[in-house]
């Protein structure tokens, strides 16, 4: 007896501590509670549970905008107006021929998503704070139409809201049709976050230039964003028009509008569940005490601050406690540079880079002025030189961030200076960066990931109802990702949270994704900086053993012994130009490198 | 007809301008927009009207007082939204944190003051024609403005320190500027110039909570068009937006006038992200 209890306890402890029930649990027990609400739940309740409902069908789509894309949409509450005011005016039937409720919602969802891109078009050209005034716009200019086209949406007096059939007409009936779109929305918007697709949207959030350089096409994936976001905040417009009964402009405030960009901030950014509880908190919060329902607007903003300020991470960090255990303090860096022949494996013949007579220059300043270098596949080039030699520029030039004023780079018959940055990812140009450029929030191995997004073969819409292709993308890209990080020596770590590493772990996380695209040619970016000795020299051999696979490393860095130690070939910049070009025995003994830049 | 179009143009377009001025002397000191920049405005115009309508105060006293207000909201705006998160830039932290403060000033207003626009008084008792209060009072509020700024910032050391931390922070505060403080004082004139605006505004406008929204959208146009941290060019692109509006005004009607300001706004911005007369930025890498 005692044997079997004992033997019992662990099995159990181990069954409600494993990850995927702990992850699933918040899940359930909200599952559990809104489907059994009629049993306990007054009317009232259940009034108020429906509109939370319709909001987080739209917060959902605007979270993975917000939450995970980080594009401030303040004016969401513009598609809205318009999937309401789309669904009541064709099913009220007074200007067209009466359309069926359900078709109705299909009709705004099409016109919400056509229309998401229109208000999102401009994030793809202005800064932050230019694009969600102009959501804002957007906003205003929807509700004023919507008030002056009388003729169409009764202007002030409004129209009525659809009354969708039985069994959905009755008060519960409702609620579970808006539980049922909450539900498929929350599942589509969680098989986005966890698939490349969401990996790539947080990468251009908070690493533009690594998504770039890891191929993510950013306009591309955007508007597929606005489209899923307009068209999820258009049904939500249908649904509250039936709720309200009755819709006037009145009812489609930018203080509403608020309340579910300050619902996705809340709940904390990159998650799914925190904004659920947050869009649930916000429209609960004012039935507490009715007479705060004056100033609920006011207590959001007031909660908007205090998040902001004192925990940014929102409910979401408060829910993370996977990420509170303490790392290992002492923890060593072991690369396993023979693990990199299972990733590198070439099957074709890479070419060879070369840049044409470069010249660069920004005003009178000359940053690259005529330069020639060729870097071969299988070799290590070292490229030095004093600071504002134009070394990182040169990367630059490659990568694709700058245009040179004259001359071109070259990989096999592709002219790269022609090229988009995501369109040079696809010819296998890897690279790092100077300060490791990382989603803090995002776990170390979906980093990682993100380094292999062009990899993936399903699409955006495979990908939002789970389809075949997108398991098969996310197991091929795990197991990848888990390989690249044991060559690097980080895969104890995969599973922590980026930001909570050292630097030195963080350079080795820029290679393990740069790994992740099969690199015919890596640009490491002054990758030993900040690097212990004995670090050093382990990186010095991962580099070493890429090349042995075949793939060019172009190596910029200051650590004249690692460079000595392990390039083919080393070209010297000084101001832009190539003061020496040679092996390394040649560049140490030459006079004017030694003397300008060597020292000694 | 075409007289007074001018003339609401010019008058409504200089509100504009001011606000873009307050924008962009808060970006000056900060490199941040602060949604606030249009609650100024409407806490001119509340301000004006609490002090000498409801309270009865002389006419220079609540216009100082107005001012004041201004001021102390905009150092307010300093401490609590900008302050606390010029460390992370990057994350763009400020747009959300000015902009709940914003909310919670409107919304406070709205409370407080009610949500019904309310008369704004009349300052001079000068017989009411053509060049009414409405019209001359934003041009005169603009032109001391534009004068006021270009002898501060140009012939006193207190305006060299300012653009001085405008121009590079770090070489700024490497001389020993005291940075917070100027930072400080810069959001307090743009306090003043923002409530300035809606107090000058205050006869077309009204003492309204929602000009908030209206002001902040409106004033941020010139600062877009004219380039971030441009005076010269908010003034311009504001009187320009300004006659815009008000003929779109005449010649379409009320709903078509802001559709087609917003377009306008909209398409410029798509050609010309930086403003027509800004510069395009540097590096990223």
């Amino acid at each position: 007896m005692d044997m079997f209890t004992s033997g019992a306890r662990p099995a159990r402890a181990s069954f409600w501590s494993s990850p995927a029930i702990t992850a699933a649990l918040p899940w359930l027990v909200l599952a559990a509670i809104a489907v059994a609400l009629p049993l306990y739940g007054s009317g009232y309740w259940g009034v108020i549970a429906t509109r939370a409902c319709v909001y987080w069908v739209l917060v959902a789509g605007l979270n993975l905008l917000v939450g995970f894309a980080g594009q401030l949409a303040i004016g969401w509450v513009a598609l809205l107006t318009l999937g309401a005011y789309i669904t009541a005016v064709l099913s009220a039937a007074n200007v067209l021929p009466e359309v069926h409720p359900y078709l109705a919602l299909a009709i705004a969802a099409i016109a919400g998503a056509l229309f998401g891109v229109i208000v999102g078009l401009p994030a793809l050209r202005l800064r932050t704070f230019y694009f969600a005034i102009t959501t804002l716009g957007f906003a205003t200019i929807v509700r004023q139409i919507a008030l002056a086209w009388a003729s169409v949406t009764g202007g002030g007096v409004g129209v009525p809201g659809p009354v969708f059939p039985p069994p959905f007409d009755s008060q519960w009936g409702f609620y579970y049709l808006c539980l049922g779109f909450a539900a498929i929305c929350t599942w589509m918007t969680v098989n986005i976050a966890n698939s490349r697709f969401g990996r790539a949207l947080t990468a251009i959030r908070d690493a533009e230039v690594a998504a770039e350089a890891s191929g993510i096409a950013k306009p591309r994936l955007l508007i597929l964003v606005f489209l899923f976001s307009g068209a999820t905040a258009a049904i939500a417009g249908g649904l509250f028009a039936s709720l309200q009964s009755y819709i006037t402009p009145d009812a489609f405030t930018t203080e509403l509008s608020v309340l579910f960009f300050i619902g996705v901030l809340i709940g904390g950014r990159g998650s799914i569940i925190g904004p659920l509880l947050g869009t649930i908190l916000l429209t609960v919060l004012p039935e507490f005490a009715a007479p705060l329902v004056a100033w609920s607007t006011f207590l959001y903003a007031v909660l908007l601050l205090v998040i902001v300020l004192v925990i940014p991470g929102g409910i979401a960090e408060l829910l993370d406690f996977k990420n509170r255990k303490p790392l290992e303090t002492h923890r060593a860096l072991v690369p396993r540079p023979e693990l990199l022949k299972r990733l590198l494996a070439q099957d074709d013949d890479p070419g060879t880079l070369t840049l044409e007579q470069v010249e660069l220059h920004f005003g009178g300043v000359r940053a690259i002025d005529g330069l020639d270098l060729t870097i071969l596949p299988g070799q290590v080039h070292g490229l030095i030189g004093p600071n504002g030699s134009g070394k990182t520029t040169t990367l630059n030039v490659i990568s694709g961030y700058y245009n040179p004023q004259r001359g071109r780079a070259v990989l096999k018959d592709a002219v790269l200076t022609q090229l988009s940055h995501h369109r040079r990812a696809q010819l296998r140009i890897a690279r790092t960066f100077q300060t490791p450029r990382i989603v803090g929030e995002a776990s170390v191995i979906e980093n990682v990931m993100i380094g292999g997004t062009i990899d993936g073969t399903g699409s955006f819409f495979e990908s939002l109802f789970a389809l075949p292709r997108h398991w098969q993308d996310e197991k091929k890209l795990h197991e990848t990702a888990m390989l690249a990080l044991s060559a690097v020596g980080l895969e104890s770590l995969a599973g922590v949270r980026a930001d909570r590493l050292q630097h030195s772990e963080l350079r080795f996380v820029e290679i393990a994704r740069a790994l992740m695209l099969r690199p015919a040619f890596v640009l490491l970016d002054e990758p030993a900086a900040g690097l212990s000795v004995e670090e050093i020299r382990r990186l010095g051999a991962l580099v070493v053993e890429m090349a042995k696979n075949g793939t060019g490393v172009l190596l910029v860095e200051h650590h004249a012994d690692l460079i000595f130690d392990i390039c083919d070939h080393v070209t010297v910049l000084n101001l832009g130009k190539k003061l020496a070009a040679g092996t390394p025995a040649e560049i140490r003994s030459h006079r004017e490198v030694v003397s300008a830049y060597l020292g000694g | 007809m075409l007289l007074s179009i001018v003339l609401s143009g010019v008058a409504i377009g200089c509100v504009y301008a001011l606000i873009g001025i307050a924008y962009n002397v808060m970006f000056s000191a900060s490199r941040v927009f602060s949604f606030t920049a249009g609650t100024l405005g409407m806490a001119g115009g509340i301000l004006g009207a609490l002090f000498i309508l409801k309270l009865g105060l002389p006419v220079w006293a609540g216009f100082l007082l107005a001012l004041a207000g201004g001021a102390i909201l905009g150092v307010v705006t300093e401490i609590l939204a900008v302050r606390p998160v010029l460390k992370s830039l990057d994350q763009h932290l400020y747009v959300l944190s000015t902009l709940a403060l914003a909310l919670i000033v409107q919304q406070f207003a709205a409370i407080e003051w009610g949500t019904d626009a309310q008369p704004f008084p009349r300052l001079l008792n000068i017989e009411r024609n053509s060049f009414d209060q409405q019209f001359w009072l934003p041009m005169v509020a603009c032109a001391v403005t534009i004068v006021g700024l270009e002898v501060l910032y140009r012939r006193t050391l207190l305006g060299h320190a300012f653009r001085a931390i405008a121009e590079d922070n770090y070489a700024a505060r490497a001389l020993g500027l005291p940075e917070r403080n100027l930072r400080m004082a810069s959001y307090a004139i743009a306090g003043v110039i923002g409530a300035l605006s809606g107090f000058a505004g205050g006869q077309m406008l009204l003492a309204f909570f929602d000009n908030a929204t209206l002001l902040t959208f409106y004033g941020f146009v010139p600062v877009a068009l004219g380039g971030m941290g441009n005076n010269r060019g908010a003034v311009v692109a504001g009187l320009v937006l300004g006659l815009f509006q008000q003929a779109a005004n005449f010649l379409v009607g009320g709903v078509f006038s802001s559709v087609a300001v917003f377009a306008a706004f909209i398409l410029v911005l798509l050609a010309r992200p930086e403003g027509l007369a800004g510069v395009a930025l540097g590096r990223r890498v």
